[in-house]
């Protein structure tokens, strides 16, 4: 009854995203342009923001320090193994995306990591040439078929998201994410809900180790820390989107035509 | 028969010089990149490096055009002795911004591997910064106005596939809508960041 409720609740909220969806490559970019994403509920957002810097000061930023100074080999290994639980989540939306041949390949690059890489510490499928891997999650799926992001939102704790893929990030607790199924939502004998939340502490610490300096010097040299962060997530989010970090694919030039210096 | 003889001569002088001084903007970001990398692993002060790199920054980067990108549509609304104060007050901003962001930096490799030409005003070159053992490789890319072929200047910085111009115009932007458009807040924000 409880999901048929949320898968309902899903249903309303995206239908009330964007009545005019569709799948057009262009509609897409400009649906999901950070310029375009509202801001609807500013203040709460930057209290939120506020909390979760003073969250940050207290925990996220010495833990991360101190796993800066653990040895490279390790650190990547930690990296690699939450990379390699994350095609699970990739490989469905691989699918829901109709990128199959994708979904293949995330699906033989999980299997091999798992076993030869040592449950994904070693990333053997980069040394076998494996294409680069690609992050998916269900937000992402429902921008590619035409939902556009809502609004924007700061969310406690984990941080920047909009309407639509904090909506779609529901779909991991019901069934769409097998991480959380095999520990969380079942009983097994091999995994506990302390091994779900831990990788996901672990990796919001790997993120903010691996930015370290970029986040430190972004908040010295920003005259609005709130608005860069919500920029570089949307930019982030576009691009992840649309799978490029290609510029001309991402920016509307137009308004560099205008400047004119020479 | 000499006039012809003149032209000709005038248009090889021409397309010699030409070709000598137009700098091919995958070279200028090198040789850019090469410098501001001496200065970062030279033996000198903080306040030298800075200093150094903010002469630098205002040979190689288009900062009037930077500022007014940055302001978006509001720049249309300003009159002359405001785009006056702005372009003033922006290049001390970005100035300082730029240089202090760059200084924390220890002697950075940064390797072009490629340029794409977008058209007669634009060409995007591509670079990696080589990984440390403290954070990964990333790639950098980076907007050339190439309007003067002879003169290349840097747009923008595009980390990761994340532009640093267009982050700032959306922070510009944030200050201007939380305070009805008003451009004095704007230019009193730019004058306390670069007065602290």
């Amino acid at each position: 009854m409880f999901r048929k409720l949320i898968i309902v609740l899903i249903t309303v909220l995206i239908s009330g995203f964007n009545a005019n969806a569709g799948s057009d490559g262009e509609l897409i970019i400009k649906k999901n342009q950070p310029a375009e994403v509202k801001d609807c509920f500013e203040s709460i957002n930057r209290a939120t923001f506020a909390f979760n810097q003073a969250l940050d000061g207290a925990i996220f930023k010495p833990v991360a320090s101190a796993y800066r100074v653990l040895p490279s080999p390790v650190k990547s290994g930690v990296s690699n193994s939450l990379e390699n639980l994350s095609n699970l989540l990739t490989i469905p939306n691989n699918v829901l995306q109709g990128e199959f041949k994708k979904a293949g390949i995330n699906s033989g690059r999980f299997i091999i990591n798992t076993t030869v890489g040592i449950l994904g510490f070693i990333n053997v499928a980069e040394y076998l040439g494996f294409p680069e891997y690609e992050k998916e999650d269900y937000g992402q799926s429902l921008a590619t078929m035409g939902i556009g992001p809502g609004c924007y939102l700061v969310l406690p704790v984990l941080g920047p998201s909009t309407l639509r893929d904090t909506t779609a990030s529901v779909v991991n607790f019901v069934g769409g994410d097998a991480w959380y199924n095999v520990t969380v939502n079942n009983d097994t004998q091999y995994f506990s809900d302390f091994d779900y939340y831990a990788s996901k502490l672990t990796s919001g610490i790997d993120f903010r180790a691996k930015n370290f300096d970029a986040i430190e010097n972004l908040e010295q040299n920003s005259i609005d820390f709130y608005a860069s962060v919500k920029s570089l997530y949307l930019q982030d989010r576009q691009q992840k989107i649309l799978n490029t970090n290609k510029v001309i694919e991402t920016q509307d030039d137009s308004d560099w035509e205008e400047i004119e210096t020479q | 028969m000499n006039f012809k003889k003149i032209l000709i001569i005038v248009f090889f002088l021409n397309s010699i010089f030409t070709s000598s001084f137009s700098l091919e903007p995958d070279v200028f970001v090198q040789s850019t990149v090469n410098r501001a990398s001496q200065i970062l692993s030279t033996n000198i002060s903080k306040e030298e490096k800075i200093n150094e790199l903010k002469s630098i920054a205002k040979e190689t980067v288009d900062i009037t055009g930077v500022g007014f990108y940055s302001l978006g549509s509001a720049r249309k609304n300003l009159d002359n002795k405001q785009k006056e104060k702005y372009s003033e007050l922006f290049e001390k901003y970005f100035l300082k911004s730029f240089s202090s962001r760059l200084a924390e930096y220890t002697n950075p490799e940064i390797e072009v591997t490629g340029k794409e030409v977008l058209n007669k005003n634009y060409t995007i070159v591509n670079s990696i910064l080589i990984a440390t053992s403290e954070r990964p490789e990333v790639k950098i890319d980076w907007r050339i106005y190439t309007k003067n072929p002879n003169n290349p200047l840097i747009r923008d910085l595009i980390i990761e596939g994340l532009s640093l111009a267009r982050t700032q115009k959306e922070e510009f932007s944030s200050i201007l809508n939380s305070n009805n458009g008003n451009i004095d807040i704007l230019f009193k924000t730019l004058e306390e960041f670069s007065n602290n």
